[in-house]
Order: C-alpha cells, then sequence, then structure tokens
C-alpha cells in the first residue's frame, strides 16, 4: 500500500497523543502496517503536540516539509505553523476554535487573523475542511472529545483505508470507559462534518 | 495485567519503541531492572516499574545513573539477567563503573541502555553515545526500528551471557517515541536469585588485578568482532555500483529515500546493527563491490570513520564520504529530505524536493513557550528570590521542570551544564566574583548529584545559598518516585530520606525550610538566608500539582478570581509570577477557574487585595 502520511499538530492537553493511537491502533487492526513518531517535549507545560502517523509502505517514522497527505489541526494557529508539512495535494482539517498561548493570554503578543489566514491555506492544499470541533465535542457531551471530533473529521474525508465501524471498536477498546460514549458521538459527529463537505 | 506480560504469541501489537524494549527484555527473561528517568528513556523504566508491581521482577528508581548500573552489575554478578536504562548524558554519569566494569565483565547478563536525543528535543546537548562503546570496549547494537528494538533487546541478553560483558542497546529519540507494529515471541520464565562467587583476584580491580583483565578484555572484543562480522544484524540488501552503509534509525531514511529515487536497482545498503566491535571483514568485502560510498549516520562521522579505516586496511581507495560539505550535517537529527537530497547530491541523480505550501505571507504565529505550570511552587520560590535578590544575585541552576524558571519574568537560570552542577558551580561563582550566589536545584537531582557538591562546598567554606526546590516528586520526567518520595499509596513501604536531615548532616549549619505557597514567611526567611555567610540552604517545599492530582485523598482547592473594584491594573500580579491561568479581557486582568489551582500565591502578591477564592456555592 502506498504510504499515507498524517500529521497531527495540537497544544498539550487536547489529547492529540490518544487521537495518533487510536488512528494507530486501527491500522493495526485492519492489517495496515503503521509507523508512528511523538513529540511532545513539554506538553503538559503549556507547548505544542506533533505526531506523525504514516500508514502502509515504508520504512521511516517521520514526515519531511512537504509531504504531508493529511494535516490535522485541534488549534488554527498550530494548523497555520505546520503548514510547510503540506503540499498543493494535501488534505487539512482543521479545529476553527483558538486556544491562545500564554503570551497572547497576556497582551504581550498578538494571535493572528485567523479566518484570512485559513483562507489563504485553501487556496493552496487540495482541500481545507474548518469545523468547530470544541462544539461538537462538547455536545457530545464533554469538550475533552475535541480529539474524537477531529478523528471523526478524517475518517469522513475517505481518504483512509479503514473502515469507520473499525475506528469505533477501537474507540471502545482503546478509550477510558466513561468517556466511551462520549468519545464516539464525537467520532461520529466530526465524521458527519467532514462527510458533508466532500463534493 | 501489565499488555506487556501477555502470552500470545505472535500477536501483533502497536508498541512505543521503548515498550518494545521492555518486551524484548520480558522475553530474554530480564529479572532485575534499574533506572534514573531521563528522555527519550523514561519510558523503558516506566514499563518494568508497573510490572514489578504484579510480578517479582525487581526494579528500582535508583537514584542516578551510576547508581542504577552498580545495582544492575551486582545482581549480574550473581547471574540474574538485568537492564538499566538511561539516555545519554546519564552515561557520563555512569561511565566511571562501565569502564572497569568492561574489564572485570559479569556473570549472568547485563544490558545496557542508552538514548541518544538527536536535535536536542528535550536534552542539554546531542551527544553521540557510540563513542563509549569505543571507549569500553563494549558490544553495541543499534536498531533500525521499533520491531527491530524488540528483537535486538532480547539477542542483546544472549550476546552479554556468551561474552560475559555488558553489552550497549544504542538507540534514538525516534526509535524510543516511535512507534511501530510488534510480533509477539514467547515469554522466558525469570530466574531471581543467584549466588556470588568469589573471586577477588578476577574481581577487585587493584592494579595488577586490572593488569590481566584489560587484556582479557581484548580477547573477548577479538570474539565479539568475529561475531559481529558474522552477524545478521549487519545486514546487506539490493545489488549495484553504489554502496549506502548507515545505521539505527539512518536505515528507515536511507531504506525510504532509495525507494522513492527509484534508484533500488542500482544501489547496495549495508544496515549495521551490531556496530562495534566495528565488522570489519563485511564492510571490506561489502566496499570491494561499490564504485563509490556513502555513509549515511545521524551524529558524529563515527561509523564514515571505521569505514575509512577499514578501505585503507584493505587498499581500497574508492570515494568514501558522509559528513562532507553538502552532504550531510554534524548537527540535528535527520529528516526524509535531508537524506534523499544527500543520496541524490552524492550519486547524481535528480532529485525535486515536494514542494511545501508557500507561507511567507501567512501572519506570524505566536510561540508557544514553555511555562511552570499554574499552581507550581517553584514559581513561588522563585518570586520571592527575585524579591530579595532581583538581578544582584547570580543563578546557577538545574536540570528539571524547575529549569523554566529562567524565562521571564522570573529570569531564574544564569549557568545550567549537568545534574548537580548547579551546586557544584555556584562555590566557583561567588569565589570568582564575590557576588551573592543562590543555587537551585530539585529534590530528584539533589539525590542524583546534589550531596556530594554540597559536602564539598561546606569542607572549603565556599559562600552561597542553596535553594532546595522540593515537589515531592521527579517532575520533568513524568513523576517518578526518589528517596523524598513515599509511595505507601502503591503499599510500596520505602524508608524515605528526609533531606533537611541530609543537609544537615552534611555539616550545613543555616538551613530553613518553607512552604514557598506562604509567601512572607518564605521571604523572610530568604532575607535571613541572605545575611548569613557560608553555605546556607533554604528547602521550599510543595508539592507538584499534576503529581498531587494523582494522589489518593486529592482535593481541589477553590480557584480564585479578580474582583474588579478592587483591582486598580498595575498588573503586579502578572508581571511578578505570570502564572499561565492569568489573562487579559481588554484591560481587565481575570483567572481561569479551570487553571487556577488555588495556591493562593497571587493573592500573596497583590496589594489590594484584590485576589479572592471564588466563593463557595450554598
Amino acid at each position: 500500500m502506498k504510504t499515507i502520511r498524517v500529521m497531527i499538530v495540537a497544544v498539550g492537553g487536547q489529547g492529540n497523543i490518544l487521537a495518533a493511537r487510536v488512528l494507530g491502533e486501527t491500522a493495526v487492526a485492519a492489517g495496515i502496517d503503521v509507523r508512528m513518531s511523538e513529540f511532545h517535549g513539554m506538553a503538559q507545560r503549556g507547548g505544542v503536540v506533533e505526531s506523525m502517523v504514516l500508514l502502509g509502505d515504508g520504512t521511516g517514522y517521520c514526515i519531511a516539509d512537504g509531504e504531508a497527505d493529511v494535516l490535522l489541526g485541534f488549534e488554527p494557529s498550530e494548523t497555520i505553523r505546520a503548514a510547510a508539512k503540506c503540499s498543493s495535494s494535501s488534505i487539512v482539517i482543521t479545529n476553527t476554535v483558538p486556544l491562545p498561548p500564554f503570551t497572547v493570554a497576556m497582551g504581550q503578543a498578538q494571535y493572528p487573523q485567523m479566518p484570512e489566514s485559513l483562507k489563504k491555506l485553501a487556496s493552496r492544499v487540495q482541500n481545507l475542511i474548518m469545523l468547530d470541533a470544541l462544539k461538537i465535542a462538547t455536545e457530545a457531551g464533554s469538550p475533552l472529545a475535541v480529539n474524537m471530533a477531529m478523528l471523526g473529521a478524517l475518517a469522513g474525508t475517505g481518504i483512509l483505508p479503514m473502515e469507520p465501524d473499525l475506528f469505533c471498536r477501537i474507540i471502545e477498546e482503546k478509550t477510558k470507559k466513561r468517556f466511551v460514549e462520549i468519545n464516539l458521538k464525537a467520532f461520529q459527529a466530526g465524521m458527519m462534518q467532514a462527510d458533508n463537505t466532500r463534493s | 495485567m501489565h499488555p506487556l506480560l501477555l502470552e500470545q504469541e505472535n500477536k501483533k501489537m502497536l508498541m512505543l519503541g521503548n515498550e518494545a524494549i521492555a518486551r524484548g527484555a520480558l522475553e530474554a527473561g530480564v529479572a532485575f531492572a534499574a533506572a534514573y528517568p531521563g528522555t527519550p528513556s523514561s519510558e523503558i523504566a516506566l514499563q518494568f516499574f508497573r510490572i514489578s508491581l504484579e510480578t517479582d521482577l525487581y526494579f528500582e528508581y535508583s537514584v542516578n545513573e551510576k547508581v542504577s548500573l552498580e545495582m544492575a552489575a551486582g545482581a549480574a554478578m550473581c547471574g540474574l539477567k538485568t537492564m538499566v536504562s538511561m539516555k545519554h548524558v546519564g552515561l557520563n554519569v555512569a561511565s566511571d563503573a562501565l569502564m572497569t566494569l568492561a574489564y572485570t565483565g559479569i556473570t549472568g547478563s547485563l544490558v545496557l541502555v542508552v538514548a541518544d536525543d538527536p536535535f536536542m528535543f528535550s536534552s542539554q546537548n546531542e551527544q553521540d553515545s557510540r563513542f563509549y562503546a569505543g571507549l569500553s570496549g563494549l558490544p553495541m547494537l543499534e536498531p533500525s526500528t521499533v520491531a527491530e528494538a524488540k528483537e535486538m533487546t532480547r539477542y542483546a541478553f544472549g550476546l552479554s551471557e556468551d561474552l560475559k560483558l555488558p553489552v550497549i542497546l544504542r538507540t534514538t529519540t525516534r526509535i524510543n517515541h516511535s512507534s511501530g507494529v510488534v510480533t509477539l515471541g514467547p515469554l522466558t520464565k525469570r530466574v531471581t536469585r543467584g549466588d556470588f562467587k568469589k573471586d577477588p583476584f578476577n574481581l577487585v580491580c587493584i592494579p595488577s588485578v586490572s593488569r590481566n583483565l584489560h587484556p582479557r578484555l581484548l580477547e573477548k572484543m577479538d570474539k565479539a568482532a568475529s561475531i559481529a562480522d558474522q552477524s545478521s544484524w549487519n545486514r546487506s540488501q539490493g545489488e549495484g555500483k553504489w554502496g549506502i552503509i548507515c545505521n539505527g534509525v539512518s536505515y528507515g531514511y536511507v531504506k525510504d529515500a532509495v525507494d522513492e529515487l527509484n534508484i533500488a536497482d542500482s544501489v547496495r545498503i549495508l544496515r549495521i546493527g551490531f556496530s562495534h566491535p566495528f565488522p570489519e571483514s563485511l564492510v571490506q568485502s561489502f566496499l570491494n563491490g561499490c564504485e563509490k560510498v556513502l555513509v549515511a549516520e545521524e551524529g558524529e562521522p563515527w561509523l564514515q570513520q571505521a569505514v575509512h579505516a577499514a578501505a585503507q586496511r584493505a587498499g581500497l581507495t574508492i570515494p568514501i564520504q558522509g559528513k562532507e560539505e553538502g552532504l550531510f550535517s554534524r548537527l540535528y537529527e535527520f529528516n526524509p529530505t535531508i537524506v534523499k537530497k544527500a543520496i541524490s547530491v552524492f550519486f547524481g541523480i535528480d532529485f525535486v524536493p515536494s514542494t511545501p505550501v508557500q507561507t511567507p505571507d501567512m501572519p506570524e504565529v505566536p510561540a508557544r513557550p514553555p511555562n511552570l505550570c499554574p499552581g507550581c511552587p517553584h514559581r513561588a520560590t522563585y518570586a520571592a528570590v527575585r524579591e530579595v535578590f532581583g538581578d544582584e544575585a547570580i543563578y546557577p541552576t538545574d536540570i528539571g521542570c524547575y529549569t523554566l524558571g529562567l524565562l521571564p519574568p522570573l529570569k531564574m537560570g544564569d549557568f545550567l551544564i549537568a545534574m548537580g552542577a548547579g551546586v557544584g558551580t555556584a562555590g566557583g561563582f561567588s569565589q570568582a566574583t564575590g557576588k551573592k550566589v543562590v543555587a537551585f536545584i530539585g529534590d530528584s537531582t539533589f539525590f542524583h548529584s546534589g550531596l556530594s557538591p554540597l559536602a564539598n562546598a561546606v569542607y572549603n567554606n565556599h559562600d552561597f545559598m542553596l535553594v532546595v526546590l522540593d515537589n515531592g516528586t521527579t517532575g520533568m520526567t513524568g513523576h517518578q518516585p526518589h528517596p523524598g518520595v513515599d509511595l505507601t499509596h502503591m503499599h510500596l513501604h520505602k524508608k524515605t530520606v528526609s533531606i533537611e536531615a541530609a543537609v544537615k548532616g552534611l555539616g550545613v549549619e543555616k538551613t530553613i525550610a518553607v512552604n514557598p505557597f506562604h509567601f512572607r514567611k518564605t521571604v523572610d526567611a530568604i532575607q535571613e538566608l541572605a545575611d548569613y555567610r557560608g553555605v546556607s540552604v533554604l528547602v521550599a517545599k510543595a508539592a507538584c500539582p499534576l503529581y498531587d492530582k494523582t494522589l489518593p485523598g486529592f482535593k481541589k482547592k477553590r480557584p480564585f478570581f479578580v474582583k474588579t473594584e478592587k483591582c486598580s491594573k498595575h498588573r503586579l500580579c502578572t508581571e511578578k509570577i505570570a502564572c499561565p491561568a492569568f489573562l487579559l479581557d481588554g484591560q481587565e486582568i481575570r483567572i481561569d477557574a479551570d487553571r487556577c489551582t488555588g495556591c493562593a500565591l497571587c493573592a500573596q502578591i497583590c496589594p489590594e487585595n484584590a485576589i479572592l477564592p471564588i466563593p463557595r456555592k450554598e
């Protein structure tokens, strides 16, 4: 199978690592070879968290600039920061809800105009899907389910060779019991939203 | 049951590289493991710690890497299968014991995992630990993938047992912190009891003994070299006149690059997995079939030098390059594009890297600098020290979360090189400048390397204040215990060691312990110590809020809020302590109740008493 490279970026605490884990476990369950790499230096202290997931053929664990097939951004400014991982054939899925860093919260730095920047990005990649993952997660029962909403959106694009049902099974197996129902709801709502944007 | 104890043979599991290493050790029958936590190696120890709670595997978090190695050496001398894991700089600490352990050798087996960190994701340098294999004369294995990390670990135990030598398993971050599919093998039953056979004239390294041991080590190295030459961990693939020699994680980049550049028909790849002693004959016969050879390795030209030497001895003059201008850098880690580019340049192939989307017209995205957590007691201590000394004192610091105190507005950190060096350098700073010096060290680091330099400072009449930032855990690497940590809630009955008693025992005459969240008292204590000439110690003791949350009986304190009517907007709170729970709403300062831990530090800084706990709902 030709390699599919998925780059996931988020802020510490948003559940990036778990989302990548579920994606990877789903691939294993589907019999697809998978390699993943994470960078979470100081995640709990407000830093950036990156995961790279490579499905299919290949040996390396990393994604170089311009080589991501999908960029999944849990926070809009982090999506922009990681944009160089994309090429004109990439699909970008981004949460639209900002989580400004502390320096912005204190007025020492500016948070950029996101809608404009995302519009620019949209014109340079194959497809940009925007969703309010926080709203989806909250409606599903917990703001912590942003990661599952994002993962649902990824599944909804149809770019992955794994069935949504398999994702659901893995979410049941690999996420905390008391969150399973909420996670599944968020996943499905995220999937619907991405599915609706397909033409 | 811990997932790594699964008995299902041939089952495929997605594992982190560090989990794969732990599983490999379990499959080999490891019975004794020890470590000091250090990224990117920490999760290996974490698996052993958890497994030791439900099996008879012995695991301990030792105070430092040297002690870990010495513990394992003792157990290995009794015939047990043992493992120690550490990060690259940890091997510097353990190296003193390692060099002579190579002389005595071991019975049983000892596998030493050392995790290098190219690009320094979370380290103070990116030293290449492969040189330690050459320095000590020990065999070294370097896995290329997560799956191979498991297989190689299992193999390393057997190799160690055969050669009666410790074996170094050397990884890099992209193996430790990558995940891949691993196929489970059978678990070997642990043997947890052994016996020690006295043999002082082979084991007590006085000069006359070591003079006999060094030649014996060289004999073992010869044996290891012939094993390396035959080893299936050193494998070549492909045919063609172009050669690429690579190691560890670099193999993955090379393999993918050769496939993606469509040159698989012209390239032979030699992957060196058993890399010390260097498999010279194997490399020479590989070189014989090549017109030119590229060496692909992260870090230093370690492999390249060995290949050059091998070629010279075989009288080969083909071009061999690697860390040359325009090819590979000695800095940082590789990525797929770097490797594809170097291969295309060296072999003269057209290569157009993927074009990243254009971003120069995008707005600059604000940085997300790491920060001390909301409710971190170190922030309180730093704010108090700054209150007394401002920028006047020199602040040597140490390694842990609290290193983040170097960022403004706290700016507590002027010099940092190694664990314990905050204490060690303090005397030098004060002797050389006559200025006030305040050194910082965390509790785990204090036990790791703080005791000896403190004894030295007392003995030599140095003049500085040491602040022990005691948050009751090893914060940075994920809350591992140390001798000051009580683990009775986990039914582990460890006898805890008091930092204050240790400090007094080392002869420090002036010691004050405070809870740094009592801000005024802390400032007063620092003031009192400031007037003292000689070595003084402040122990600032309050729990790490992230760790505290995980303990039984934890109750969340009421968060605070800013009473707008009382606030006169001078922003002393944010300017002095910059807690990430603060945010600006227009001109108003607010506190994010979800992030506030209720530590009350800001409430004590505010002169208007405008910061108050949120009233309880009736």
